[in-house]
């Protein structure tokens, strides 16, 4: 066991900082303990991913069209030239992105609103906490299928509310903004209930020592509040950008894609389970992946060593 | 203690505005899954007659109780399931230097990444060809991959917060690795592990692609899929009323799950209020 500093006392007892030296018993053993915990995980995860996950990523090389079997051949990137050069993708990508970040925003803002309400409230907290989940708990397409109804003049409360012949969800400005409230009111919960975690890891003494230092409420918050949260916050809005950017139940239910308002992960629908053009398809989802890949990369770096499996131990605020 | 009364105020009003966001659009499920058929598409909130044909309904479809026990079965076992697989990965990201570590996290982010919709052909074949189609273990294995990522995601990023002296000091006291993990660690790293499984168990309550496609019969078909397959109180009706209802109660037992974890969220640690 080699420790790299001594006055780091939280560095893990390990080799860390010296990949090369020979390995030492305790280092050693660590190993195997690692491999032992991260076993059952990554059998799992392998066992039933890993040939799906293949078997796409072949039929998007592949001319692969259900109605035209027997034409079947490898055709190398020409699915991805096809779907690149295609105006449907570019007006799904757009609305997808518009979608995306507006929610996660907004979900950001309400989420840390509601975590700080739900840690704070002096009235009702386990009340609160509870009920505050109930929207994420709702089936998706449920939910989806009260806000269309909702939104529909002659059907629903909300649209009742409008002028006469006002139809939210035929337009496709109001229709997106529709589909956001309805993605912002569902996911919000999960921000918050993340966030409540990272404000519970914000020491209350260093509150009150900040406070005593003349600190207000407002410098609080972004000065140790935020960064201390900063765990939580990489993890409650990279999980939720990589969601909002696969949204799909509720768009289907709200407009069916009419107007513009088709999502990326729609268009691969589309071409999977409609036209059953599986190489179309299979390259779509290929290629949702990769610009999610470009978000989760720019989250980790934005945040640095605090994600998970960055190997510096130089990031401690204390 | 005027001070103390407005605080109380203060948060009266916030809880209220709370309440308000979250429970307004479920009330308008709650009418709708109370409106009689003939007045679903009224547009009111409140009803103007109520009935209750459409829970009374849902419970005389023996495929909608098999349902709800297929989902409070698979759901549980795949939670506790993921929960202990992924707390063991966890913390060997967050604690332990290993070889592969960047690989398994790298991997794990991409099975998240990677849209379920082409996932589901694949699998429905793989499940066919070893007899796991239409079975629970077809369901929970699935439920349990494609949790993992978040369930070791979530925690190794929590766990790497914890104050690790105390584990150091553990093992110079001579506790084994596997006595400090146990002793010292599992009770600080409980809020985190309490909130991805809450996490865990909504996501598996509410997945309803997978289990279309990986279920046909009672067996194993969960609630969300028997909703989908709602037909109306007669055949001639539209179910709206009885998916509103069967919906509502499907949270029930979120709700009950979620009221029985809440505490240990923030658990030891001293809920004090600051001032401001």
């Amino acid at each position: 066991m080699t420790m790299t500093t001594e006055s780091d006392l939280r560095a893990p007892a390990s080799a860390r900082g010296h990949p090369r030296a020979p390995l030492s018993q305790g280092a050693r053993s660590e190993h195997r303990l690692a491999a032992l915990l991260c076993a059952p995980a990554a059998l799992v995860i392998l066992v039933v991913t890993a040939y799906p996950i293949g078997y796409a990523i072949y039929l998007s090389l592949q001319r692969f069209d259900l109605r035209f079997p027997e034409q079947s051949s490898f055709v190398g990137l020409a699915n991805y030239g096809s779907v690149l050069t295609s105006g449907h993708w570019w007006q799904a990508l757009t609305t997808t992105l518009i979608i995306t970040v507006v929610s996660v925003a907004i979900e950001f803002v309400i989420g840390l609103a509601l975590a700080l309400a739900m840690y704070r409230t002096l009235i009702g907290r386990g009340l609160i906490r509870t009920v505050v989940l109930i929207p994420y708990s709702i089936i998706t397409v449920v939910a989806a299928f009260s806000w269309q109804f909702a939104w529909t003049p002659g059907k629903g409360y909300l649209a009742a509310l409008l002028p006469q012949g006002v139809a939210p969800l035929t337009d496709h400005t109001s229709a997106i903004g529709v589909i956001i409230l309805a993605e912002v009111w569902k996911t919000t919960p999960f921000m918050a209930l993340l966030l409540l975690v990272g404000l519970a890891l914000v020491p209350d003494e260093l509150l009150r020592a900040a406070q005593i230092d003349g600190a207000g409420p407002w410098k609080r918050l972004t000065k140790i509040i935020l960064p201390m949260m900063k765990p939580a916050i990489l993890v409650a809005l990279l999980f939720r950008t990589l969601d909002a950017f696969r949204i799909f139940d509720n768009i289907y239910i709200l407009t069916n894609g009419s107007n513009g308002t088709a999502s990326v992960s729609m268009l691969g629908y589309d071409n999977l389970f409609k036209v059953f053009n599986l190489g179309i398809g299979s390259a779509i989802s290929v290629l949702i992946v990769i610009v999610v890949s470009i978000f989760a990369f720019v989250f980790i770096k934005l945040f640095g060593v605090v994600a998970p499996g960055a190997e510096d131990d130089e990031r401690r605020l204390r | 203690m005027t001070d103390a009364r407005g605080r109380k105020a203060w948060w009266a009003v916030t809880d209220i505005v709370i309440l308000a966001y979250a429970l307004v659009p479920v009330l308008w499920i709650a009418s709708l899954s109370l409106k009689p058929t003939h007045l679903i598409n009224d547009g009111r909130f409140v009803p103007s007659e109520f009935t209750w044909s459409n829970y009374h309904q849902l419970f005389k479809l023996d495929l909608f109780t098999s349902a709800l026990r297929n989902s409070i079965g698979i759901a549980l076992i795949a939670t506790a399931l993921s929960v202990v697989i992924g707390t063991l990965a966890a913390y060997a990201i967050a604690r332990l230097s290993f070889p592969g570590k960047k690989l398994l996290v790298g991997v794990s982010l991409l099975v998240l990444m990677f849209p379920q919709m082409s996932l589901v052909s694949p699998l429905f074949e793989i499940e066919r060809s070893v007899g796991l189609f239409d079975t629970w273990p077809g369901l929970i294995l699935p439920y349990i991959a494609f949790s993992l990522p978040l369930a070791v995601y979530t925690l190794s990023a929590f766990f790497r917060e914890i104050p690790w002296e105390l584990e150091k000091a553990a093992r110079m006291d001579g506790a084994t690795p596997f006595q400090a993990f146990h002793n010292v660690i599992v009770p600080l790293a409980a809020p985190s592990v309490f909130t991805t499984t809450i996490l865990v168990f909504i996501f598996c309550w509410n997945d309803f692609l997978l289990a279309v496609s990986l279920t046909s019969t009672e067996a194993s078909q969960t609630a969300t899929v028997a909703i989908a397959n709602f037909t109306g109180v007669s055949q001639f009706d539209e179910p709206t009323g009885s998916i509103a209802a069967a919906a509502l109660l499907l949270t029930i037992p979120i709700i009950l799950f979620v009221l029985f974890f809440q505490r240990r969220i923030v658990a030891g640690l001293t809920a004090g209020a600051v001032k401001g």
